[in-house]
Parts: C-alpha cells; structure tokens; sequence
C-alpha cells in the first residue's frame, strides 16, 4: 500500500538517505508504473516488458530533478509528467529511428499546384498558395527541413539528432520558421479574420 | 509526393498559433502538471500558464504528452475514489 505523503514529505524523503528514501522510492515506483500503465495501455507501440526501463530512467530523471520542482502542483502530478515525457521520447524514437530525414523531405515538396483542388474555397486556396510560396522562398533549407519533418510528425529527438543540434537548438529553427512564415503572411494582407475564413473552408 | 490535406491543415494550425514569444518543451514540461491540475479542477486558466496552454497548441508531443497525463490523473482519481 502507498503511503499518501504532502509535496514537502516527498521532496524530503526523497532527499534523505538509507530507508526513508528507499520506502518513498518503491512508493513513487508504484504510483508511476499504475499511471503509465494507464495512459500507454491504449498504445500499439507499447509492451508490457518496456514498462521497467521507463520506471528505471524516469526514477533517475526525477531525482536529477527535484530541485527544479516548483511546488505549485501535486508532487506526484509533476512526476507522473516526466515519467510520461521519459516513456513517450522512447517510444517515438524506436517508431522514427529507420527514417530518413532527408529521404522524407526530399521525397515531398510544397507544391500549390499539386494541392489544387476545385472544391477549396478561395480565400483557402490563396492562404495556402500564399504559404507555399512563403516556404519555398523565405525560408532557409534548414528551417523548411525542420517544419516539414514536424508536420510529418518525425520526433523532435530524432530530428535533432540526424540534423546534428540540441532540441533547443531545434526548437528555436522551428520557431524561426513559423515565425516568419506568420509574419510574411500578415505582410501580404492575411490576418487572423482570413485564417478564420480558410479555416472553416 | 506533396503534403496531404491534413498535413496542411497542420501547417495552417500551427503558422495561426505562434506567437513571438514562446517557450521551449522543457519549460513546459516544468509546469505542465500544475496546467493539468487547473484544467481537471475546470478552473480558469491564469495568465501565468497562458504560455503553456498556447505551447501545447503548437507542440503535437507535448500536448500527446499532456493528453497521457490527463488519462494517468482521471484514472487515478477513480481508483482513490
Ligand atoms: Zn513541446
């Protein structure tokens, strides 16, 4: 049975040494495994035999960070959130890593006319005609790279890793890319009323 | 091979969204429990998790990550309950 302990009992616990440490280790091992048992179950990616390495690296996660735990939630909410982020990068990296980064962004372009389609309504098909020419001609290689294998839904990891940069470094391109992409967009005359309009089109 | 109809919804979803200013996933990770808290309570969000709410909007891995964590929280509270 699991013994309920407040967020300083946990924190404490889990600072201290010999068995009240270990006790409050087993105890957060139980409550993790029950709630990624919970949210992975439903996954086609996920066996049950993974379950004791994400337990193993997420309880080595947490404890390198407890100091960065704020307290403004449940202590065993902000676990359960990094056991979760612990599991998820693994599974997206064992579905991901066979593929190409290149071979996915070379295998697909932004081509409007490839999109035209009769039914689309205008204010539709000009955002994205818009947006493509945007792409192709404001955005560096990298930053086109990166938004499309995000778009694909590549993990971010696995990006990071075949382009050679941190997720940091991976996230700022990203960002650059969406930012000007928006800006460029707002530019020519598109605001978030014809995004509106696209949108229900 | 060009981008599919939902890909490009993706793109426009996402374009709309950022902001000048965001943060990173790891920032996010740091608060996402106290913005999952709020959100089961059904409680308004605060200005100071706003960041995280239009992060998870952005993020595909993130907000699947939140999504997980939700689950865990719903399914715990009915085994407490
Ligand atoms: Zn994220």
């Amino acid at each position: 049975m699991v013994r309920d302990r407040d967020n300083d009992e946990w924190i404490k616990s889990l600072e201290a040494k010999g068995p009240i440490r270990e006790s409050a280790l087993a105890d957060l091992r139980e409550i993790l495994s029950a709630s990624l048992k919970s949210s992975l179950k439903s996954r086609s990616d996920y066996v049950d035999n993974m379950l004791d390495d994400f337990l193993q690296d997420s309880l080595i996660r947490i404890l390198k960070a407890l100091d960065q735990f704020q307290n403004r939630s449940r202590f065993v909410t902000w676990a359960t959130s990094i056991a979760i982020r612990v599991a998820m990068t693994e599974l997206r990296k064992r579905r991901w890593r066979d593929v190409s980064l290149e071979k996915l962004v070379a295998d697909t372009n932004f081509d409007p006319v490839a999109e035209a389609d009769d039914n689309m309504v205008p204010e539709r098909r000009q955002l994205i005609e818009a947006m493509y020419r945007v792409i192709n001609t404001q955005l560096t290689d990298k930053q086109r790279t990166v938004l499309l294998a995000e778009i694909k839904g590549m993990a971010q990891e696995e990006i990071a890793g075949q382009l050679g940069c941190s997720r940091n470094a991976l996230y700022k391109l990203s960002h650059d890319a969406r930012f000007r992409l928006k800006q460029e967009l707002v530019k020519i005359g598109f605001d978030s009323q014809s995004f509106a309009v696209a949108f229900n089109g | 091979m060009s981008m599919t109809g939902e890909e490009i919804q993706r793109l426009l979803d996402v374009v709309r969204d950022t902001q000048a200013v965001e943060i990173d996933c790891d920032v996010c990770l740091m608060q996402v429990g106290e913005f999952a808290e709020v959100r089961l309570a059904g409680k308004p969000i605060a200005e100071g998790l706003k960041a995280i709410e239009q992060h998870l909007l952005i993020c595909p891995e993130c907000r699947e990550e939140f999504e997980a964590l939700c689950q865990a929280m719903n399914s715990i509270e009915k085994t407490e309950s």
